[in-house]
């Protein structure tokens, strides 16, 4: 094989199967960043998980609520303090959960300036598309909402192990079978994730040819198929493996949580937060303080 | 298709979240009834394995990729209780611990995708499939069209939720408080894409996994198939070609009843000719509570109505009366559009890259 033709096929079949890899990979290390800050020393690592999933929870639903601008941003500064105070890297969070929600909220919010009715506020130069206050302020609803939530729901899992946040879940009357599924889904996704990951590794190692898009949907294709087998084998295997150890289909979970002092001096903070939060969110007279219409 | 936190209002989440729980219960009652013991981890197992085909990159005709939910393969396996059940654990997983998706749109997500999605599947499935070969093309072509109504469906209901966002809420000032477009601009903003990229990626996981699976496993496909007949294993299958699919999603884009909710103007997205037709102004005064429009449409309007008209106006020719009609012709006039301009640019990149090659000396 010449040198071109080599250099060639490596561009066409890296395509998928590499960008596939990457993301593969990046899923991996996201969760293991999220168990490595869940260990730190910061205010909400040190609550009961209970109480951080009905806190935090809460305070996403006030956000929901809340029919003005200020209060949302009032809420996703309330949230950007308690990252601070659990040592979460502010910069990490800029870059992976606001950028990212800005980039994708922000381009479906461009459109609205211009093409919602209401008073007019800006003529942009050259073009003459007249920016209306409404559409402004309909877009920073929809933006704000989306970063304060995303902070939000972000901060339970930074700053919970996962088993936690699975067993808390209980609070919500979420049914022991389902946090017994989620727990061990969440746990084999690992295992999926690298056998997936080994096998687009093999294939990638084993290209040398160019590969027409009939031929990389037969890989895509069968790479699914492939894994489906697999997981169908491995759920036998740990069926085998739970029914030896006696299960016989009823399900528990130890109960381990305790709830300390500083848990319902937590929960007293969030239950305040939150009623100010919903009662600051029904004042349409607060519009004026930040909206432009 | 995962909508995050903030694009729905408390209100239709809530609507979504009891509409989706009597399926939860139906299915998981079902389920356990049928798998008992083995519930537990054929639902794990199964959930993970879905929510790591949702970042696979599908290669498409054209040089692009997509991403598949891959509910077409699981309602295919599992049928549709245990589909629905493995999905909305992917999809919960996916909005505590990846931020895919919000948590208070969790019950919308899961209704479209999760339930809706299986059943669709599962009926495209049934229908195409009845009576055929496990190993039969016809299996290949129903699990391919199972996965792209399912995921057309999921998504027609999706921007049917953003598209009442703005009917429903809006604050003092008359700004919309979440998803900001109208049904007219929601609906097909979000079909235009799923006719076209994430349907096909969905075609192709779920029919290529049928086909593959035929081949290597078939016993995995009988669960859902109690009424194919008995494999003829003396008979060796060859591969065919994937032309019925092809002509299958043609179809299936001709038979769209798309947009066809959203006949009529909305509220809101008045032009500048319905502000000085009198019966259209009498029209607006009903539907705004009895405030009556602006007797000239505002100078911006107009002066946005003359530098932008677009080539499809209303999103129907002129020249068909019936905006029925025009509607699902647009809508397939858009997405052959998207079809043809990636598949340009993928045989332009092509071009280019053999170009180059073919310039390079070759030692």
């Amino acid at each position: 094989m010449n040198k071109t033709t080599s250099a060639k096929s490596r561009r066409h079949s890296g395509t998928f199967v590499e960008r596939t890899l990457t993301g593969l990979v990046r899923k991996t290390e996201r969760a293991l960043f999220a168990e490595e800050i869940a260990r730190a020393d910061g205010l909400l690592q040190r609550l009961d998980p209970r109480v951080k999933i009905v806190g935090l929870l809460s305070l996403v639903v006030t956000v929901t609520l809340s029919r003005n601008l200020f209060t949302i941003l009032s809420v996703f500064a309330l949230g950007v303090i308690l990252a601070v105070l659990s040592k979460v890297p502010v910069r990490e969070l800029a870059l992976r959960i606001w950028l990212s929600a800005l980039f994708f909220t922000g381009a479906i919010a461009v459109p609205v300036l211009f093409i919602t009715a209401g008073e007019p506020l800006l003529r942009i130069p050259l073009i003459g598309w007249t920016i209306t206050a409404q559409g402004l302020t309909s877009a920073l609803y929809l933006t704000s909402r989306v970063e304060a939530t995303a902070t939000l729901s972000i901060l339970l899992v930074l700053c919970t192990s996962w088993s936690s946040v699975l067993k808390g879940l209980r609070v919500l009357h979420v049914p022991v079978v389902f946090v017994v599924i989620l727990g061990m889904t969440y746990r084999y996704i690992f295992v999926i994730l690298e056998t997936a990951r080994d096998m687009f590794e093999a294939r990638r190692s084993r290209l040398v040819g160019r590969l027409d898009g009939r031929e990389r949907r037969h890989i895509a294709a069968g790479s699914i198929g492939v894994l489906l087998t697999k997981s169908f084998y491995l759920h036998h295997e740990v069926f085998l493996a739970m029914q030896s150890r006696g299960f016989r289909g009823e399900v528990y979970v130890l109960d381990e949580f305790a709830m300390h002092s500083r848990d319902w001096l937590a929960l007293a903070g969030f239950a305040v937060l939150v009623g100010a939060a919903v009662w600051l969110g029904r004042q349409e007279s607060l519009q004026t303080l930040l909206n432009l219409s | 298709m995962h909508i995050p936190d903030g694009y729905l209002s408390p209100e239709t989440c809530a609507v979504l979240y009891a509409a989706a729980a009597p399926f939860w219960v139906v299915a998981l009652r079902r389920i356990k009834r049928l798998l008992n013991t083995r519930m537990v981890p054929l639902l794990s197992v199964f959930a993970a394995f879905s929510f790591v085909i949702m970042m696979f990159n599908i290669p498409l005709p054209g040089g692009t990729t997509g991403h598949a939910i891959g509910v077409g393969i699981a309602a295919v396996v599992l049928g549709p209780w245990g589909s629905m059940l493995a999905i909305s654990v992917a999809l919960l997983i996916q909005a505590l611990f990846f931020g895919d998706g919000g948590i208070t749109a969790f019950g919308a997500n899961s209704f479209n995708m999760a339930i809706v999605g299986s059943l669709v599947a599962t009926a495209v499935y049934r229908v195409v499939g009845r009576g055929a070969e496990i190993t039969a093309t016809r299996r290949v072509a129903a699990a391919g069209l199972a996965g792209y109504a399912a995921i057309n469906a999921a998504a027609f209901l999706a921007s049917i939720e953003f598209g009442i966002q703005p009917l429903l809420f809006h604050d003092a000032s008359g700004a919309p408080l979440y998803a900001p477009y109208p049904l007219a601009i929601a609906i097909p903003a979000m079909m235009i894409g799923h006719l076209t990229i994430a349907g096909i990626a969905e075609l192709i996981a779920a029919g290529g996994v049928v086909a593959y699976l035929q081949r290597s496993n078939p016993s995995l496909l009988k669960f859902t198939a109690p009424d194919a007949p008995e494999l003829d294993s003396t008979r060796v299958r060859t591969p065919r070609s994937m032309r019925p699919l092809w002509i299958g999603l043609a179809a299936l884009m001709i038979l769209t009843p798309l947009g066809l909710l959203a006949a009529g103007t909305a509220w809101g997205e008045w032009s500048a000719n319905d502000l000085a037709d009198p019966a259209a102004r009498e029209h607006i005064t009903t539907v705004s509570q009895g405030q009556a429009p602006p007797s000239a449409p505002p100078e911006g309007l107009a002066r946005l109505s003359e530098i932008w008209t677009a080539p499809i106006p209303d999103y129907a020719p002129a020249f068909l009366s019936s905006p029925a009609v025009g509607y699902v012709l647009s809508a397939m006039f858009g997405s052959g559009l998207v079809i043809l301009v990636t598949t340009f640019v993928g045989w332009l990149f092509g071009r280019r890259r053999e170009k180059l090659t073919t310039t390079t000396p070759i030692e």
